[in-house]
């Protein structure tokens, strides 16, 4: 079993396929979307967390290009230097897949990377400029 | 009778080691079982504390003079220009100042390399005088070759200050950090019952002379801060709802602590710089027990549309729930994220406790209070 992200641009112009779906009734592959963003007649993102054995996810990708939906994974991930961080909440604001969060007791900046979906806005947000991207 | 004491009777208690010392989140826990009277009674101090971007900042240096002597006049610091235009070897690094293109490293990164003890570029040029005649200079200055570094902050400590949100369907990037469109957050920065101004929020105790902490050091309130103004309304529990009191704060920068000084840069916005204050409130009688126990629930502020020129006025919403991650404006629930360090700030109101339990540090009555205000001036366009 595989688990691996992926960032899914759909072409502006609907597939006339329910994608998801049978990524999971027909591949059997488990799917968690982390992040969407598709309206009708633009390009479409989805950030999706795909789990399945090696052979089941690389046809399921295949099965994805053949309805021209480019599916990239996330091999980038985001590091900060903890270290010199105050802990003031800037990159918390802007962290709408809620891996950067104040802890309520501690006043503490918590960073949880499994829920990261590398959007990078806390590269800028963050005043101290503690944030980097790892190309991995 | 409520329990009346003076600053002079809480220092001498100072000094033998049995003041009761609390900070503002101590006092305001203890105060959901005791009175204020039980307060007034058991207390004799409460430590506060706040740290965040705090614009208004910057710091008096005095190079020391060359042989022959220099007047400066054009003078920039790791090619950040300072503005010059006092004595021949004196100026004043502002936080904010920068020099393009680059816009991300400005006056707040001077001086935090310099309290850090690290070198910085000084560059100077002069027309040269009689009793001047040098007319350039280029060298490395440190902390420890200058004569006085001394912080000066014109607004510090602001008491209460807006939530903002952007209603906009663009990105907006402000000194309250960036503002995800369509009400995608919602950011505040203020330590909230913690925070100086809100625990005395009548200013008996905070007036000219008072002592603080300062940066990581002692240092003093040296005035009203600009743009005071008591002139806010006051909500039930007699706090200003937004920005109103401010503070003019001075200290010796060559004693202060990176920990509580650090330089920031706001995206598309500019230079800041996180400032670190405490200040110890006596608790003189009931009315100031009433005040320091004061909770985040009871503490409201304006949650202004920043993506609107004006900066309209949407709603209102307390620190309990700005501090819950959630508040709720209009029937729609709105994230929110802090943007002043409330970790820091506790750090510093338990360092201050910590200073005055030791008997080193001792309260201050103020030299002079502050009169209270009406409102502020707006700028008129007469040409």
């Amino acid at each position: 079993m595989k688990s691996r992200r992926f960032v899914l641009t759909f072409p502006p112009e609907a597939t006339g396929e329910p994608i998801t779906y049978n990524l999971i009734r027909k591949f059997d592959i488990m799917v968690n979307i982390v992040k969407a963003d598709v309206s009708p007649g633009q390009v479409g993102h989805l950030v999706m967390e795909m789990s399945a054995p090696s052979k089941v996810l690389k046809d399921g990708i295949e099965y994805m290009k053949q309805q021209n939906v480019e599916c990239v994974p996330i091999d980038r991930t985001i590091t900060y230097r903890k270290e010199l961080c105050v802990h003031c909440g800037a990159c918390s604001a802007v962290c709408f897949a809620g891996a950067l969060t104040m802890d309520r007791k501690s006043a503490e900046l918590v960073f949880e990377p499994e829920k990261c979906v590398v959007c990078e806005l806390c590269l800028t947000a963050c005043p101290l400029k503690l944030f980097e991207i790892d190309l991995g | 009778m409520s329990k009346k004491r003076t600053i002079a009777e809480i220092n001498e208690k100072i000094l033998s080691g049995k003041a009761v010392v609390l900070t503002a989140e101590q006092v305001a826990a203890m105060g959901r079982e005791a009175t204020p009277a039980e307060i007034a009674e058991k207390v004799d101090v409460v430590t506060t504390g706040t740290f965040g971007p705090m614009c208004s900042s910057g710091m008096f240096i005095n190079f020391g003079h060359t042989d022959p002597p220099m007047r400066m006049e054009r003078i920039t610091l790791n090619n950040v220009p300072v503005f010059a235009g006092i004595a021949a070897v004196d100026a004043y690094i502002g936080a904010t100042e920068t020099a393009l293109p680059h816009d991300q490293y400005g006056g707040a990164h001077v001086i935090e390399e310099l309290i850090a003890g690290r070198d910085v570029m000084m560059q100077a040029t002069a027309k040269g005088t009689d009793c001047y005649p040098r007319t350039e200079v280029k060298t490395l200055i440190n902390r420890e070759s200058v004569n006085e570094m001394i912080m000066f902050n014109p607004r510090n400590a602001y008491q209460n200050y807006n939530v903002a949100v952007n209603s906009t369907s663009k990105m907006k990037y402000t000194y309250m950090g960036t503002l995800l469109p369509s009400f995608g957050n919602a950011t505040f920065s203020t330590s909230g019952e913690l925070s100086p101004l809100l625990n005395d929020p009548e200013m008996r105790t905070i007036g000219i002379g008072t002592r603080i902490f300062f940066g990581g050091t002692t240092g003093y309130v040296a005035w009203h801060g600009t743009q005071f103004n008591t002139g806010k309304p006051v909500n039930e529990h007699g706090v200003p709802v937004g920005n109103s009191a401010t503070l003019a704060l001075i200290g010796n920068a060559k004693e202060m602590n990176t920990r509580f000084i650090r330089a920031a840069y706001f995206e598309k916005y500019g230079v800041s710089i996180f400032v670190g204050v405490g200040i110890p409130i006596p608790v003189l009688d009931e009315d100031l027990a009433r005040r320091v126990m004061i909770r985040n629930s009871q503490i409201e502020t304006n949650v202004l549309d920043y993506g609107s020129p004006g900066h309209d006025l949407l709603g209102r919403a307390n620190y309990e729930s700005l501090f819950s991650g959630e508040i709720s404006l209009n029937g729609k629930k709105i994230r929110t994220a802090p943007l002043s360090s409330l970790r820091v700030a506790r750090e510093i109101a338990e360092t201050l406790r910590g200073e005055i339990a030791a008997g080193r540090f001792l309260l201050t009555a103020p030299v002079e209070n502050f009169k209270m205000t009406s409102g502020l001036n707006n700028l008129e366009i007469r040409l």
